[in-house]
């Protein structure tokens, strides 16, 4: 079970607003997050990942305090280990695809499936520059799930992505996220896509 | 011709620009994290040497560590230890000279890193010294490869300040820049234009190496 209840104060081209976000997530479930753009929507999944920090608030993952600013508590990203996927991927320039995998996990034989799941075997020695758009966010999604993290905080990963790889790659993250019982939030602009992937969703106006 | 200026320069150029990447490094990350009225200062302070006339600072550094005021006298009676008309001397004039040449491409280089970068680094559980290491560092390489050069090349061609604070000690202080200044002074020029072809010929295969370095990134020494 995750609880989030957060106040952020947010800077937007319409002035200063705060952002306020309260609720409970049951371990294992995929939460769609939608609004419009400013809305504060990946200020959210950073403060959750722990690279913001909040105002006021309190989140707690399968009882463990990640964050209360009561007492002063606030986990670094580095003990969270929330998996995140970025809008801009965020590769590593030096990394080759599999040097990726290999930063994240010393696990040959889940590197080997996780390119498997992401079509991209055959480019393991591939840097970022020399990756279609889609095979990047592909890679960002696999980079993001190699350390298995109990949360996935995925920022619009399915934008660049054809119709038919979309259709393939989500039936087997469903899968994935079953048997790892990750708990998933979803960031996306067109929550159509999403369609019988995520069971939850949040609105941000 | 006395070899051992060039001997000199190149052993002071070496040698600061192995303690400036030393300092530099972790003093220009910190600076590119954030920003605060404690950072602007020292950056400020940092920045100096590029502006000021390299005898002034050379002046206030010879007043500091000499031995008969302060710091100076402090520093030779606790630890024996006496900076000026020292090689030692030299060492510190050029660390602090030849500082914002070191930080400066550094410092812009990692400033223009995207924060996701290490945010992705630090979400798959590595500590902000792995991310350094391992993320950080190998996608400055040709600022960095620019930097040391900079600061190696700027070592070379010290003068004003290496004179106030070394003066002319032959195989001490007499640096190849100096070396030349002091041909001139007793009209030798053939030894003055030896020195100051070799210096011509070492600055121009160092720049000429980072081009051809940095080539396929198209990024120029100066930048």
């Amino acid at each position: 079970m995750i609880r989030i209840d957060i106040e952020k104060k947010l800077k937007t081209y319409q002035g200063k607003q705060v952002l306020k976000i309260a609720g409970q997530f049951e371990r294992g479930s995929i939460t769609k997050i939608y609004g419009p753009s400013g809305a504060g929507k990946t200020t959210f999944l950073k403060v959750v990942a722990g690279f913001l920090q909040p105002e006021k608030g309190n989140i707690v993952v399968d009882d463990i305090i990640w964050l209360d600013t009561v007492s002063k508590i606030s986990l670094p990203p580095q003990q969270r280990m929330a998996g995140f996927v970025f809008q801009d991927y965020a590769l590593f320039p030096n990394m080759a695809v599999l040097e990726h995998l290999q930063y994240a996990t010393k696990d040959a034989a889940w590197i080997d499936r996780l390119l498997a799941i992401g079509q991209l075997e055959t480019l393991t020695t591939h840097k970022p520059e020399y990756l279609s758009g889609g095979q990047q966010q592909r890679l960002a999604i696999l980079r993001a799930l190699a350390t298995k993290p109990k949360l996935l905080l995925m920022d619009e990963p399915f934008s660049a992505l054809d119709p038919k790889m979309k259709a393939e790659l989500i039936g087997e993250l469903q899968l994935l996220f079953k048997e790892l019982g990750t708990t998933v939030f979803i960031v996306s602009h067109n929550p159509q896509e999403l369609e019988g992937l995520a069971e939850n969703e949040l609105m941000i106006p | 011709m006395d070899l051992n200026p060039i001997w000199l320069t190149l052993k002071l150029a070496g040698i600061t620009n192995v303690l400036l990447l030393a300092i530099g490094l972790p003093v220009a990350w910190w600076l590119s994290r954030g920003r605060s009225i404690f950072k602007v200062i020292l950056e400020a302070i940092i920045t100096m040497p590029l502006v000021l006339p390299p005898s002034v600072l050379g002046f206030y550094l010879l007043l500091a560590f000499s031995p008969q005021h302060g710091m100076g006298k402090w520093l030779q009676q606790t630890f024996d230890v006496q900076f000026v008309f020292s090689f030692k001397g030299l060492v510190l004039a050029s660390v602090i000279y030849s500082m914002p040449f070191m930080l400066g491409p550094i410092k812009s280089a990692l400033q223009q890193l995207p924060v996701s970068l290490s945010q992705a680094s630090y979400s798959l559980g590595k500590s902000r010294w792995q991310t350094f290491i391992h993320i950080l560092l190998p996608n400055i390489k040709p600022s960095l490869l620019t930097a040391i050069v900079l600061t190696f090349a700027h070592t070379l061609g010290e003068f004003g300040v290496v004179l106030m604070i070394g003066g002319n000690i032959p195989n001490v202080t007499r640096v190849a820049s100096i070396a030349v200044y002091d041909s001139v002074e007793q009209m030798d020029y053939s030894t003055a234009n030896a020195y100051s072809l070799i210096l011509f010929a070492i600055t121009f295969i160092l720049v000429v190496s980072v081009f051809v370095f940095n080539k396929y990134r198209l990024k120029s020494p100066l930048e």
